[in-house]
């Protein structure tokens, strides 16, 4: 239940050694410690993790949906960005 | 298929020990779950479930066990839902009615201040398959500890209701805290032994934690006073028999049912 006196948090989790958090969802929490808490509550109940953070949502700085012309089309043309022009050898495994 | 509707209290001590462990886990499990589709929110609701499921987890590995020992092929379904009410051995403490929040949580934390040092010492037990559902359990309780006590710490320094509901709990639990600390007398040759642990070793650690929190929750610790005991052998509160009337209802109206 939003209330001013719990506000929202993103949740973020690193399910193994070597990968990035990822965000998971939100949740609300009166503070950061209850909202580790209620995460590890709600995100880890099938051994989805080893790393938690939360963020309080306010920090998140997002862009703006009007802005997606200039933000995002332009590299809808630039497909030599994308590393799909030459072979990987087997031995390089997963990438 | 076909079960027996009442199921006889183990003979074996050991079984009985287990037993008794199991009784508290389960039913204070079944009242945190009591709580489902009623918590303050939705991340205390999950909190509130992973609890309640840790704690049957326990118990059915208690049960399960003691079935084992007393060997006269009891399942931990026997022992959880087939016993009369006189048979369960669990303290006066987890049988306690949810109340409000400041109570399930002080309930939670007097319980899991004990059973956290309780489990770590276990884990030295000489009896093998009671140290491993310590190492279980004592992660699950550490967790138990700290939830509950990050709680008491916001409700007893938060506003002053809060402050006056968890002072409330406390005037009505502390009287049952006692009974963590009982021994019967079936369990002194365990503790000699080494198989079970005598609580009173753990008294220290418990009083230390409890006093702890509760002074950075701006309450003070109560100092002994008048004990309620009975739980453990068997004498419990009216309270009891409503529980059962949920958590037996279904295994006594289709015996032996499964799904």
């Amino acid at each position: 239940m939003p209330t001013p006196n719990t506000p929202l948090w993103e949740v973020f989790i690193r399910s193994r050694n070597g990968l990035s958090h990822r965000h998971a969802g939100s949740l609300h929490a009166a503070d950061s410690t209850l909202a580790l808490q209620a995460a590890r509550d709600l995100y880890t109940r099938r051994g989805e993790g080893l790393s938690l953070w939360v963020v309080p949502s306010s920090a998140i700085v997002a862009s703006d949906p009007q802005d997606k012309g200039m933000m995002f089309e332009p590299t809808a043309s630039k497909i030599y960005r994308h590393p799909t022009f030459y072979e990987i050898p087997d031995e390089v495994g997963h990438m | 298929m076909s079960a027996a509707l009442i199921v006889e209290a183990p003979t074996s001590a050991l079984a009985r020990y287990a037993l008794r462990r199991a009784d508290d886990a389960l039913i204070l499990g079944h009242r945190l779950s009591e709580w489902s589709a009623m918590a303050p929110t939705l991340e205390e609701e999950m909190a509130l479930s992973n609890m309640a499921l840790d704690l049957i987890g326990q118990s059915r590995s208690l049960y399960s066990y003691a079935g084992e020992v007393e060997g006269k092929g009891q399942k931990e379904d026997d022992f959880a839902y087939m016993r009369r009410e006189r048979d369960y051995q669990n303290i006066l403490l987890v049988e306690r009615p949810n109340g409000d929040f400041a109570q399930t949580m002080l309930r939670q934390f007097f319980f899991a201040a004990f059973a956290y040092p309780y489990w770590l010492a276990m884990m030295r037990s000489t009896d093998a398959t009671l140290a491993a559902i310590a190492a279980k359990s004592e992660k699950e309780i550490a967790y138990h500890l700290r939830h509950s006590s990050e709680w008491l710490l916001r409700l007893g320094d938060g506003t002053e209701e809060s402050h006056r509901r968890l002072a409330e709990a406390l005037v009505e639990l502390w009287p049952y805290t006692g009974e963590l600390f009982a021994v019967l007398p079936d369990e002194t040759a365990l503790i000699q032994s080494g198989v079970a642990v005598d609580p009173d070793s753990l008294r220290g650690e418990w009083e230390g934690s409890v006093r702890e929190v509760l002074e950075r929750a701006t309450l003070a610790m109560p100092s002994g006073g008048w004990m309620h005991q009975g739980g453990r052998e068997g004498r419990h509160s009216e309270h009891l028999g409503h529980l059962f009337a949920e958590l037996q209802y279904v295994p006594r109206m289709i015996p032996g049912a499964e799904w």
